[in-house]
């Protein structure tokens, strides 16, 4: 899939949370939510881009949403 | 034959029935507050005829009459309409009155003695009869009324058995003349009497006024509009008036061709979320009419010009009934045998996953599917093809919806009955047209601002509500496209700071933390209506306004459309809405609540039943264990854990070339979902594509399999509509294809290697109530003794659950969210300076299959662009003039509209006919929780044809 589009829609994901006082819950919210309604292979794709130079287009609540999914391969 | 399939014929009580006094609303000011009715129920009984009977006070003695089993004659009245007292066929003797008053408009009282016979009313009312009849072509033998006449039934009743004045007479049909010029259909003025009845049903059932009574006296006469033809005035054709006229004046042109029916099948309308029930009236399986059904919960006997008339289509020549099967999408279709067609096509899925991948497959059920059907296709994809790759078109309109309530109040449904809004004070419509799109709705809505209730309207363009006869928005928030979000944070942030909040009920009903959060976000200065007057376009005063009234309604209610959940903040602005019900203590009782409008018939029906990648039915998520061991030991197979693709994702999966086999069942994407280009491409990229329908719609121009699906006129099943309404759909016909839909579903499914044993749907629906607590207590026997039923259905509330929320929200406590304002991505830029939003009209039916199939196509036969006139002159473009329409993904070119409906900037137009390609320039961005595509946001540029 085209992992631009995967950026956008994390990204779109990232602004609704972004807006919660508490980060370390948006984080999780950020998480919950891509592990929720993503199928794994969206998910795996988008987790590809950390540590690559695509990495800067993700807002920082989603990346760090990401690493906590990163810790396993598809999150889950 | 059961209670629902019978002879032709209803109970005419002759007047409405009377709700006891005291549990009616209590007006604007707030008496309701508490949630309980008031108490007292005032009855007053008294004899007829020697009968004793006891009735709420004010019943007409018509009625009580009716109720202690006595019919009076009468002709003017029907118990839809209020009593008018023309006629004077029905006038009673009462002990210790003088005269004869009429029984229609006679209210009962405690202690009377009424006689609805005697010597003298027997002469009376044969008089009366008589002149009407001196009046009336005799030539009932060959009548369209005939054996469905009132008139001729009530000159039987009274025994008229001459007439004195003869027929050489001044009269009114030797040289009457039909018209005939509304499709469906005809007015013969030489028969009418002039009851009034079918003014009275334009103006009380159906709220338009398209009819009145011109000239007195021997004069007088029905007009429609300025005495112009039904086609030309303002006539919806709603079908109210035919159904109430007591001759053949109004009469349906069906019943003038085939006679009149002779038995009749209850049903429910598969076009609206409405979900209108019908009796469908049939000569064998040949449907004669279909009439609006008065027990119908949903719309009580009324109904709209697509489920009353455009139903033609399910006989119409382009229906394919036989299964096709092709090689490549360039070759031409082949007819084959269900075996082969169902054969080819589990070898094809299983050679797909064989090659790709047990994920590479998947299917997408239409929410104009029954439950039952909904649900095989969900088990079909999670048992057979062993994935969660299954989604239904209620991602691409109501996804949001069912994220927002959720998220806030508990559960993926509206609140209320529709019955509901009869008890509101204030009603907000947001994204909705409901005159077009849920008619027989806005006639119940429009019927109460009528009756006094105020209403805001928050949309882009001036619908009807804003301002139609006798009814008058009090604001109307003229909104940029994509503004939602802001408005509805800034009519929070007034009802916080000017201290509207209802804070008894936030206090015992919400979570606090989440509560004291979202305060501080809305009062923000950010969030004031005058900081985001620039966004949104709607003057500060306006919002803070519309804001004081919805606070201050005592009961308000919200009614929302796609036009709030197809946004890049859908989802937002539906929790935005369930904010302000909350914060205003609008939830729990009748008259108030967060109310969808669901555009098709089973939007509600085909989330509820699982049709999403990542829900089982009843809205519990694949990675619940529990769960899904509960649907793993009843089906005997491994369900996965993981969110599957939606409809969006399959398409783009598509193209990466890990997605090759789709089961589209009743749905149309390559018409119907955005950016087509993108869609038809990801299409025919595919290796696989079923479809399954009744015509070959744009998708089956991509497809390698075609399988004839049957209408709702051939299926028994259930809708659920938008009040969490389940009705029965009953089969008035054998389907045309020799097979029922959830057949075709079974059978594909025993292709591919695991077996459904179902004998009929309603066994569907037992393994649904065994597996879903909302459902528990949902069966057919009990559909069939209730009429309906609203779920949750189950041992806490046996006979459904028509208001929701009430004591406690379903998730416990509600749960208020943060809804910043996020502009869409789709901006206007100099290239693509206005902004493109869509919407649908009464006569069609989103990608208009079926209604373009009917003389639906007479009312609207063309997609049409609406423009302001001063971007119209700007661009040197006349009303009617093709234009091209040009956005980041494509263009198109459609007729234009000029008109100050819509705003400078914005243009608006439909997607019923393939032809106008609207959705070509429609973009993939998508609301951020559910992906429901943001059809009411378009960037583009409206251009003169050259040489137009
Ligand atoms: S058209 Fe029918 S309903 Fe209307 S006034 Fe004439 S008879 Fe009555
Ligand atoms: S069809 Fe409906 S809108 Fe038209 S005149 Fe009759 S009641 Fe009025
Ligand atoms: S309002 Fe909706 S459900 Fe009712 S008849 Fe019209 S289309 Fe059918
Ligand atoms: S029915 Fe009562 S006056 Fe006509």
């Amino acid at each position: 899939m085209k992992l631009d589009n995967l950026i956008k829609m994390a990204n779109q994901i990232g602004a609704f949370f972004e807006a919660m006082p508490d980060r370390a819950q948006a984080v999780k919210d950020v998480a919950k939510h891509l592990m929720n309604t993503w199928d794994p292979r969206m998910r795996e794709q988008l987790l590809a881009s950390l540590g690559t130079e695509e990495e800067g287009k993700l807002k920082p609540l989603v990346r760090d949403a990401l690493a906590t999914l990163g810790r396993s391969e598809s999150g889950r | 034959m059961n209670a629902y399939v019978k002879a032709c014929g209803e109970t005419d009580f002759g007047t409405p029935q009377k709700v006891p006094e005291g549990t009616q609303s209590a007006g604007a000011g707030g008496l309701c507050m508490s949630g309980t009715p008031l108490r007292g129920q005032a009855t007053a009984i008294l004899e007829i005829d020697g009968v004793s009977v006891t009735v709420p006070a004010g019943t007409s003695l018509m009625r009580a009459a009716a109720e202690a089993g006595v019919m009076v004659p009468r002709l003017c009245a029907t118990d839809s309409l209020e009593a008018f007292g023309s006629c004077r066929l029905c006038l009673v003797e009462i002990e210790g009155r003088r005269g004869f008053p009429a029984s229609c408009t006679t209210p009962a009282e405690a202690g009377m003695k009424v006689r609805t016979q005697s010597p003298q009313l027997a002469k009376l009312r044969r008089n009366v009869m008589e002149l009407y009849i001196s009046d009336h072509p005799l030539d009932c033998l060959t009548c369209s009324a005939n054996g469905n006449c009132e008139l001729q039934t009530m000159a039987g009743v009274v025994g008229l058995r001459d007439v004195r004045y003869g027929m050489t007479g001044v009269n009114h049909f030797t040289d009457s003349v039909t018209d005939d010029s509304n499709p469906y259909f005809s007015f013969d003025p030489g028969k009418c009497i002039v009851c009034n009845r079918c003014v009275r049903a334009c103006e009380e059932q159906q709220g338009t006024f398209a009819l009145t009574i011109s000239g007195r006296g021997f004069e007088s006469r029905v007009a429609a509009g300025q005495s112009e033809s039904f086609m030309n005035s303002e006539c919806v054709s709603c079908g109210a008036c035919v159904n109430v006229c007591p001759t053949a004046t109004l009469m349906e042109k069906t019943v003038i061709d085939k006679g009149q029916a002779e038995h009749s099948v209850i049903t429910t309308c598969a076009y609206c979320g409405v979900g209108c029930g019908f009796r469908a009236e049939m000569q064998g399986s040949d449907v004669v009419r279909m009439v609006p059904w008065k027990d119908g919960r949903a719309n009580e006997g009324h109904a709209c010009v697509k489920g009353r008339f455009a139903w033609g289509y399910a006989t119409h020549p382009d229906r394919v009934t036989k299964p096709m099967i092709r090689a490549k999408i360039t070759d031409p279709w082949c007819e084959v045998s269900w075996e082969e067609a169902l054969r080819h096509t589990a070898s094809e899925f299983r050679r797909i996953q064989a090659k790709h991948g047990r994920n590479s497959i998947g299917g997408i059920v239409s929410s104009r599917c029954t439950n039952e059907e909904g649900y095989l296709v969900q088990k079909l994809v999670r048992a057979a093809f062993g994935n969660n790759n299954v989604d239904t078109c209620a991602r691409v309109c109501h996804s949001p919806t069912g994220y927002g309530l959720k998220q806030t109040l508990g559960e993926s449904a509206g609140t209320q009955t529709f019955k509901s809004v009869e008890k509101s004070d204030v009603i907000v419509v947001i994204g909705a047209n409901p005159s077009d799109g849920h008619p027989v709705f806005a006639s119940r809505l429009k019927r109460r601002v009528r009756e006094g209730a105020q209403l805001i309207v928050i949309d882009p363009r001036e619908i009807d509500l804003v301002n139609s006869p006798h009814i008058k928005a009090a604001h109307h928030l003229k909104l940029k496209p994509g503004t939602n979000v802001a408005v509805l944070s800034a009519m929070a942030h007034v009802i916080v700071t000017e201290g509207l909040l209802d804070e008894d009920f936030i206090a015992e009903r919400c979570e606090d933390k989440a509560f004291a959060d979202w305060r501080e976000f809305v009062v923000r200065p950010t969030n004031s209506p005058e900081a985001l007057e620039g966004a949104s376009g709607v003057p500060a005063a306006e919002v803070r306004g519309a804001a004081r009234l919805y606070a201050r309604a005592g009961n308000g209610a919200i009614y929302y459309g796609l036009g709030v959940t197809e946004h890049s903040q859908g989802s937002t602005a539906v929790i935005a809405i369930a904010n302000l019900a909350m914060a205003t203590g609008n939830v729990g009782r009748e008259g108030v609540g967060v109310n969808p409008l669901r555009g098709q018939n089973n939007v509600q029906g085909s989330c509820d039943m699982g049709s999403f990648p990542h829900e089982l039915p009843g809205y519990r998520h694949v990675s619940d264990t529990l769960t899904r061991e509960l649907f793993e030991r009843d089906w005997g197979v491994v369900i996965q854990p993981e969110p599957g693709l939606r409809i969006p994702n399959m398409l783009d999966a598509a193209l990466d070339g890990s997605f090759l086999g789709l089961y589209c069942q009743g749905e149309d994407p390559a018409q119907s979902d955005p950016n087509t280009t993108h869609v038809t491409a990801a299409l025919a990229a595919m290796e696989c594509v079923v479809v399954q329908d009744l015509f070959l719609n744009e998708t089956a121009k991509y497809a390698h399999v075609f399988l004839p699906g049957a209408s709702f006129l051939e299926k028994d099943g259930t809708f659920t509509n938008a009040e969490r309404r389940i009705s029965r759909v009953r089969r008035v016909m054998t389907p045309l294809t020799g097979m029922a839909d959830w057949e075709v579903t079974m059978a594909l499914s025993k292709a591919l290697g695991y077996e459904m044993h179902y004998a009929h749907p309603s066994e569907i629906m037992d393994e649904i109530g065994r597996l879903t607590p909302t459902f528990a207590g949902v069966n057919y026997e009990k559909l069939d003794a209730a009429g309906s039923l609203q779920w949750p259905c189950n041992d806490d509330a046996p006979e459904g659950t028509p208001t929701m929320h009430v004591g406690q929200f379903v998730r416990g406590k509600g749960r208020f969210l943060i809804t910043q304002y996020v502009p869409t991505d789709e901006k206007i830029t100099r290239r693509f300076p206005l902004l493109l939003t869509t919407g649908r009209v009464l006569s069609q039916y989103n990608v208009g299959a079926q209604t373009r199939r009917t003389a639906n196509a007479d009312f609207y036969g063309a997609d049409l662009l609406e423009i302001h006139p001063h971007d119209a002159e700007e661009r040197g473009i006349r009303d009617g003039d093709r234009v091209g329409v040009e956005s980041r993904v494509g263009s198109t070119t459609l007729p234009v509209s000029i008109t100050e409906r819509v705003q400078p900037g914005v243009v608006y137009t439909t997607f019923h006919f393939p032809e106008s390609g609207a959705n070509v320039v429609t973009t993939d961005n998508s609301d951020w929780a559910t992906n429901c595509p943001e059809y009411k946001v378009t960037a583009v540029q409206v251009s003169r044809l050259v040489g137009a």
